[in-house]
């Protein structure tokens, strides 16, 4: 066990991955003094300037021609800045990465990882803080990862540089500093959810940063006698649908919490997926954004918010 | 043409490979119009042939091609099957992509062909990369990137040039300028002087070229593909052609002037200009009509074996699509 922040935890992964496979490079705005959350300090020192490349302020040529690079034999991994930024390579990731393999036949691989950091971070404001990961699970070619601690970061940092396919690596800003232990042996498994607590009570489904809300709320929860069984999703392209149904068979009580907005999010298709397979003690609930704008003034971000409070309460309303 | 130094043997191979990608062409079109057998939209490079086949000449098998939706001169040019490729424009299997594509998406990877494009200048930005990928893996191989005169009003030429240029890369960009995008005359949609000039403003050394004279373009591609694989920098070559049918191939081109098409096919067809250019060098009439026969009976038989060649079985739908939650596995 080593002690890691969640950003350290990535760089970590990252730094061996490049140790172990010269095929292994980064591109992106600014990579060569750390990268602008310092999830690559030290690698410009270690690897030089081709594998850890600056970029010009394009997204769109940043992504394509890491995916142009992919497809003839190196493994990218792209660092996009904000999630909002990577808006302006959609067409790359989306028309060009995610369907190449298909499109060609077979013919070609894109072994990217792309790193999207996500989230409500400091007064960011409706450009800086989205979080959009259900409109990745929805474009079949994508794999879509959403670590929520140190151990993840590392484990699923590795898994994603492993994998031959592209994976949209979305960390949480909100986050970077959280410090953890990290078994850097444990192995980490595609589309298996992680266990946060345990209990039969009801089962709370999250991912990113909401899980660790989650956590807390179940915390709270177990001092009146409520036990959640809360369940990170860690990636939702694959996702651990069997896990959640043999919980929501015990509980028969189901909440899903996260950051992006509640109206077609991916809470709604836990929902859907459970409903149509099980039946519920209580009626479903979810919790996520309104469908509104991320603000700046802090008094009005947090209406936006899905609280410790606002999970423990759907708790306690569905178990009375 | 009748210095005494003239390259027959060149001169012979590009009239064939322009015969081959027209006869492909007419033949693929009488498939969708008499047949009825091609599924989706097909975009003809009728009368622009003299750019793949002057292009692709200077290029070895393992140098790197990227394309657009008019790309089957330029595809054929770098060595792919016919057959495959018609079985992809059938929709059937064994074609180049398993049915999976079709005309717009047709990739070779086998003869370096890393895929015709559907998204107006997206391979531009994919293209450099690749040289990228190139320049780290640390070999002598180069890409050319092909792209239309539409392609230039989008971001990923200015993204795309410039990247190849700030990081040196072995690229040479083609803009195979048929003076029409869609039904838009693209000089009206293009400010400034346009193509070269702003490949020129990023730095990029930048050619001019007569795109319907083969032999100009193969002299000039040789010269520019010696420049990229010797000092591994970019270059940029402009060759003007014209378009001689409409944008698909359902596309009657009534928006163009009168007789324009007409007139410019008359007086500038590349693979006429090019038999002239053999007739001068002592070749005769009927060698060269050998040459055309054999490229119309080649596409002939390539059409026969793909329209009697099944569909792709109904499960690979779900094929190739990803490892990690593949749809073999989760669909749902
Ligand atoms: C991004 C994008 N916008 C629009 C289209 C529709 N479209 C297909 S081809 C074409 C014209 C392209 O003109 P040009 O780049 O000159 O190539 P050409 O068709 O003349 O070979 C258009 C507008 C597209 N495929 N992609």
């Amino acid at each position: 066990m080593v002690q890691m922040s969640y950003a350290g935890a990535a760089l970590a992964a990252l730094k061996e991955a490049m140790q172990a496979d010269p095929r292994v490079w980064c591109v992106g705005e600014d990579l060569g003094r750390g990268g602008v959350f310092g999830q690559y300090k030290g690698l410009r020192e270690e690897f030089g300037p081709d594998r850890v490349s600056d970029a010009p302020i394009s997204e769109a040529s940043i992504m394509g021609a890491a995916f142009g690079a992919a497809m003839v034999g190196t493994r990218p991994v792209v660092e996009m800045r904000f999630a909002d930024f990577a808006l302006c390579a959609t067409d790359e990731l989306i028309n060009q990465i995610a369907k190449a393999r298909f499109m060609f036949g077979g013919q070609s691989r894109a072994p990217m990882v792309i790193r999207k950091p996500i989230g409500m971070w400091r007064s960011s404001a409706a450009q800086h803080s989205q979080s959009l990961e259900n409109w990745y699970v929805h474009t079949p070619g994508l794999v879509v990862a959403v670590p929520a601690t140190p151990q993840d970061n590392y484990a699923m940092m590795h898994a994603a540089i492993a994998a031959d396919d592209p994976v949209v690596y979305m960390e949480h800003k909100n986050i970077w500093a959280n410090e953890g232990e990290v078994d850097t042996d444990a192995p980490f498994d595609w589309g298996r959810a992680a266990t946060r607590r345990e209990g039969d009570d009801v089962t709370i489904v999250s991912w990113s940063d909401t899980a660790n809300v989650a956590t807390r709320a179940a915390r709270t929860l177990a001092g009146e006698g409520i036990h959640a069984h809360v369940m990170d999703l860690r990636t939702l392209w694959p996702w651990d649908k069997d896990g959640v149904l043999a919980s929501v068979r015990r509980s028969g009580r189901l909440i899903v919490a996260h950051e992006s907005v509640a109206v077609g999010g991916f809470g709604a298709e836990v929902v859907a997926s459970v409903v149509e397979n099980t039946t519920l003690k209580a009626p479903p609930k979810r919790l996520g954004a309104p469908r509104a704008l991320i603000p700046y003034a802090p008094n009005l971000e947090d209406q936006l918010r899905v609280t410790v409070d606002m999970i423990a309460t759907a708790a306690r309303e569905m178990c009375t | 043409m009748t210095a005494t130094n003239y390259d027959i043997a060149r001169g012979t191979a590009l009239v064939t490979m322009m015969e081959r990608i027209r006869a492909f062409e007419q033949v693929a079109e009488l498939a969708a119009t008499r047949d009825q057998l091609v599924l989706g939209a097909i975009h003809l490079s009728i009368g622009q042939e003299a750019c793949a086949a002057g292009v692709m000449h200077a290029l070895r098998r393992d140098d790197l091609i990227l394309s657009t939706h008019r790309g089957h001169g330029h595809t054929l040019a770098k060595g792919a099957d016919p057959t495959a490729m018609m079985r992809e424009l059938l929709g059937r299997k064994g074609g180049s992509c398993g049915g999976k594509g079709g005309s717009m998406h047709i990739a070779d990877f086998g003869v370096g062909m890393l895929g015709a494009n559907g998204v107006v200048s997206a391979n531009i930005t994919i293209g450099a990369g690749a040289a990228h990928g190139i320049k780290l893996l640390g070999d002598d191989r180069i890409v050319v990137d092909i792209f239309g005169d539409g392609a230039i009003n989008r971001g990923p030429f200015l993204e795309g040039l410039n990247w190849a240029q700030v990081f040196d890369l072995p690229v040479l960009f083609v803009c195979e300028d048929n003076e029409w995008s869609a039904t838009t005359r693209t000089s009206d949609m293009t400010g400034g002087a346009g193509a070269a000039a702003r490949a020129q403003s990023m730095g990029l050394y930048t050619v001019e070229v007569d795109g319907n004279d083969a032999e100009a373009v193969a002299d000039i591609a040789q010269d520019l593909v010696s420049r990229i694989r010797d000092t591994r920098t970019p270059a940029f070559l402009h060759a003007r052609t014209y378009r001689q049918g409409g944008h698909t191939y359902f596309d009657p081109a009534t928006y163009r002037p009168q007789g324009e098409a007409e007139t410019r096919t008359a007086s500038d067809d590349p693979i006429a200009r090019q038999r002239e250019a053999l007739l001068a060098a002592g070749l005769g009439v009927a060698d060269l009509d050998r040459i055309r026969d054999a490229a119309r009976a080649e596409m002939d038989a390539a059409l026969q074996t793909a329209a009697d060649t099944p569909f792709p079985s109904d499960d690979t739908v779900f094929a190739d699509v990803q490892d990690i939650g593949s749809p073999e596995e989760v669909a749902y």
